[in-house]
């Protein structure tokens, strides 16, 4: 009853475990892949992903990317992904000049201050 | 013929060229196991990023309402080479050799009626093909203050890139670098990235999208573009040390031949010396 979970930035490997569950803050909203889900592969919002497995459960802080959904395992790409121990204010700041930084180009603007409220949120979350 | 003190001194200077060319040779197989090191774990994104991607194109590529970036632009006028080479000499061929790849395609190009512009990363690159295509080059980025490359650079660069092309300056990109096979080989590498070309097999799963495979596609294919960058920036980086430690091999090895050369010179002219100056004592004594 395990999913094999990777979560790969474009640096190195963060993390490649079995996991229970994952939590995924999907673009179109969270969901939480378990074993036999259906093939999905959705796009990221900034905000706080989840590991659940046998040793506990891991966060990470993301910032986008895409995650590739299978029966079998999700391999999560992330451009930038923090583990939520080491998310220090600096860390956050961090992230949150490069969201804004990637956003400010798009001429969708209630996008880009969705991502960088998405964000905040997920700061506000681990308590920050 | 040089004196004993010329040979001896020549002898003393290629010694310590030799201790530099080893010492680089050294330091240039220490960087060379971190740059392997960083093009290997770059490769799981890479791999699943191209996979993605391609499944994606296959299904999405032949509508009308593909984005751009993969439809490209319906000409192919304006060439754009970004050539990256290293920021340093002294590494063999590899400089050249991805000059010259370049020199030959921005010449065929030119020959066809294209329009070519030259985007260079890495001063050497630059150097040398300012000689005969200044004219046709429209920027330069500098790395040399990086100490290691990361995926910030390859953002950067593709940033670069990506605004150029919405700004309808080019309709094909290439990037020029060297794949590293091995120590001794690297091969000079044309690539295209704009429009879009992904060779990795498709997935066969089926796979709900979310939002739209267009809308995912529209968000990938700019991280696409910055990542066939960043690897081949991990691969350049793989590539310039593994040239550079065959090249300083050999020059350590050069220098090792030189020295015995110099030495049999040195010994040979000291003996002469010596059998001339007792010819001349036994002569001397000869004549009393």
């Amino acid at each position: 009853m395990a999913v094999q979970f990777d979560l790969v930035s474009p640096e190195r490997r963060l993390a490649s475990v079995q996991a229970t569950e994952v939590q995924i803050p999907g673009a179109e909203g969270d969901l939480t892949a378990m074993e036999g889900h259906a093939p999905t592969i959705t796009t990221l919002r900034p905000g706080i992903l989840k590991a659940v497995g046998a040793a506990g459960t891991t966060s990470y802080v993301v910032t986008g990317g895409f995650a590739e959904i299978t029966a079998t395992g999700v391999s999560v790409l992330a451009e930038r992904a923090v583990p939520v121990e080491e998310a220090t204010p600096a860390v956050m700041e961090s992230l949150l000049a490069d969201v804004r930084a990637a956003t400010a180009g798009l001429d969708d603007r209630d996008a880009a201050d969705r991502a960088v409220a998405d964000l905040m949120a997920a700061r506000s979350t681990i308590g920050q | 013929m040089p004196s004993l003190k010329d040979l001896k001194n020549k002898i003393a200077s290629v010694k310590n060229t030799r201790k530099i060319t080893k010492a680089m040779q050294m330091v240039s197989a220490a960087k060379l196991r971190r740059a392997q090191d960083a093009a290997e774990a770059a490769r799981p994104y890479a791999e699943r990023m191209n996979a993605v991607m391609a499944g994606l194109s296959a299904s999405v590529g032949n509508s009308t309402s593909a984005p751009r970036l993969l439809a490209g632009t319906g000409k192919d006028q304006v060439h754009l080479l970004v050539v990256m080479t290293a920021e340093r000499g002294l590494c063999g061929g590899f400089n050249s050799s991805i000059a010259r790849l370049a020199r030959v395609r921005a010449n065929e190009l030119l020959a066809q009626g294209k329009t070519v512009k030259i985007l260079t990363v890495g001063k050497k690159g630059r150097e040398q093909l300012r000689r005969d295509l200044e004219a046709h080059m429209v920027g330069h980025i500098d790395l040399s203050e990086v100490k290691r490359v990361g995926y910030v650079n390859a953002q950067a660069i593709a940033r670069d890139v990506l605004a150029r092309f919405e700004a309808g300056e080019f309709d094909v990109a290439t990037i020029f670098y060297n794949r590293f096979q091995s120590v001794i080989s690297q091969v000079p590498t044309a690539q295209q990235v704009i429009p879009a070309k992904f060779d990795g097999a498709p997935t066969n799963a089926l796979y709900d999208y979310e939002p739209s495979e267009e809308a995912i596609l529209a968000d990938l294919l700019p991280r696409g573009v910055a990542t066939q960058i960043f690897t081949a920036l991990l691969e350049n980086g793989a590539s310039e040390q593994g040239a550079r430690m065959s090249a300083m091999d050999n020059a350590t090895r050069n220098a090792g031949d030189m020295i015995k050369k110099y030495t049999t010179v040195y010994n040979r002219s000291r003996q002469a010396a010596i059998t001339k100056e007792l010819i001349e004592i036994i002569s001397g004594a000869e004549a009393l």
